[in-house]
């Protein structure tokens, strides 16, 4: 498979969130605002390809047996780099974001990257899998939040869209919300798949 | 090397790594966090006091006032805005423990008659979409102008003089009492507020 192969199965084929189904505690909890999406998606990149280069890099050094908590010692690592950079300066993302981010630990679209292909593949291969993955899985977030906020709030990335005249379905921000746009997604998704085929 | 001793040695090093990467990360981001969150505090002072011209945030007072269930003494901060050498106002943060989801975080500002300025709210964990509008201008504002006596510390539906968020008392009645008892304490120790000396810097 080609690096753009690698890259592009993320986004769309096996997309974290929408195909796989993986990651999706912090996909629900976060996804109230279209930015807040955009955040945690980027975060968990960030993440996801220094933990597929590190693991990559390693997996001939990193015994078998021992291979799961060494990943999770690595992508903890990554974590909490990024969380004491993000308070350091992107302050208000860090607020917004709050106790999410520790939780990025736990996405297992990482654990799960590490263990299926970063620790089979080369540095390059797993690079551009960490980064389609990472893409996807922040479209994924994005969209969802955008749909959440749109209904939820009438308003898109905070500018108003529907005026004020607009009674905000607020269900759509709420926990219940997260699933019912979840799911309407995923029929759209394979309602354009069947489509395809 | 094979079996447990690879093992072992393969993990010791790994988590050594981590540690002396998290170590530089964090020595490399104090300083900017702790500005960060001063800045913070300075940007709540400023819409909660009025106008001053020294920084509040390094002329304050503390103060016991109880403690909490180990028997530590509880402190509260008062921060004082000056023009010139007078007191314009004090603000001081206030604790709502009884939210909907967690702690709300406040900071109350008054002038020195004892009039709310302003009300700030600096973290909560209240419902996205409900409990959250208390920290929109609609409901923060309507504290604004309010003295201990002159209003009655309830929201409207228990009677009082604050208005509810459609769909969520909880958190506006929270708010209200935390507010309330925190002007109670500041006029029980208002002198000593205004007299202290400042703190050693």
């Amino acid at each position: 498979m080609s690096l753009f192969e690698n890259f592009k199965k993320g986004l769309w084929r096996e997309n974290a969130v929408f195909r796989l189904l993986l990651g999706l505690c912090p996909t629900l909890a976060v996804t109230t605002s279209a930015e807040n999406g955009i955040g945690m998606g980027l975060a968990t990149t960030f993440v996801l390809v220094g933990s597929n280069i590190v693991v990559s890099l390693m997996r001939q050094v990193i015994p078998s047996k021992v291979r799961i908590p060494a990943f999770i010692v690595i992508i903890a690592s990554f974590v909490t780099v990024v969380q004491l950079c993000m308070e350091a300066y992107f302050y208000d993302l860090y607020k917004a974001l709050g106790i999410f981010i520790p939780l990025i630990v736990v996405n297992c679209v990482i654990l799960g990257r590490a263990e299926a292909f970063a620790s089979k593949n080369s540095l390059l291969p797993s690079m551009a899998d960490g980064l389609g993955m990472g893409t996807g899985f922040t479209l994924a977030l994005f969209v969802l939040g955008a749909v959440r906020e749109l209904f939820g709030s009438g308003t898109l990335l905070g500018y108003a869209v529907f005026g004020a005249a607009y009674q905000p379905l607020i269900l759509m921000i709420l926990p219940p919300g997260a699933f019912i746009a979840m799911g309407l997604l995923l029929a759209c998704m394979n309602f354009i798949d069947n489509r395809r085929s | 090397m094979n079996g447990l001793p690879r093992l072992v040695l393969a993990l010791t090093l790994i988590t050594v790594g981590a540690g002396l990467l998290l170590s530089q990360v964090e020595s490399m981001t104090r300083a900017p966090i702790a500005e960060q969150r001063r800045l913070e505090t300075l940007r709540a002072l400023q819409t909660v006091l009025p106008d001053f011209d020294n920084s509040p945030d390094a002329d304050t007072v503390e103060l016991a006032f109880g403690t909490d269930k180990k028997g530590r003494e509880l402190k509260r901060t008062f921060f004082r805005g000056r023009q010139g050498a007078e007191i314009s106002g004090v603000a001081f943060s206030v604790v709502a423990p009884d939210g909907y989801s967690g702690n709300i975080n406040m900071m109350v500002g008054v002038d020195a008659g004892g009039t709310v300025v302003g009300l700030e709210i600096l973290t909560h964990a209240e419902t996205p979409g409900l409990g959250d509008k208390i920290t929109h201008d609609e409901f923060k504002g309507q504290f604004k102008g309010k003295t201990l006596e002159g209003s009655d510390w309830r929201v409207k539906k228990d009677g009082g003089d604050f208005d509810q968020i459609t769909g969520a008392t909880i958190s506006p009645r929270a708010v209200v009492k935390a507010v309330h008892q925190g002007l109670q304490f500041y006029r029980e120790h208002q002198q000593d507020v205004l007299t202290a000396e400042r703190l050693s810097q």
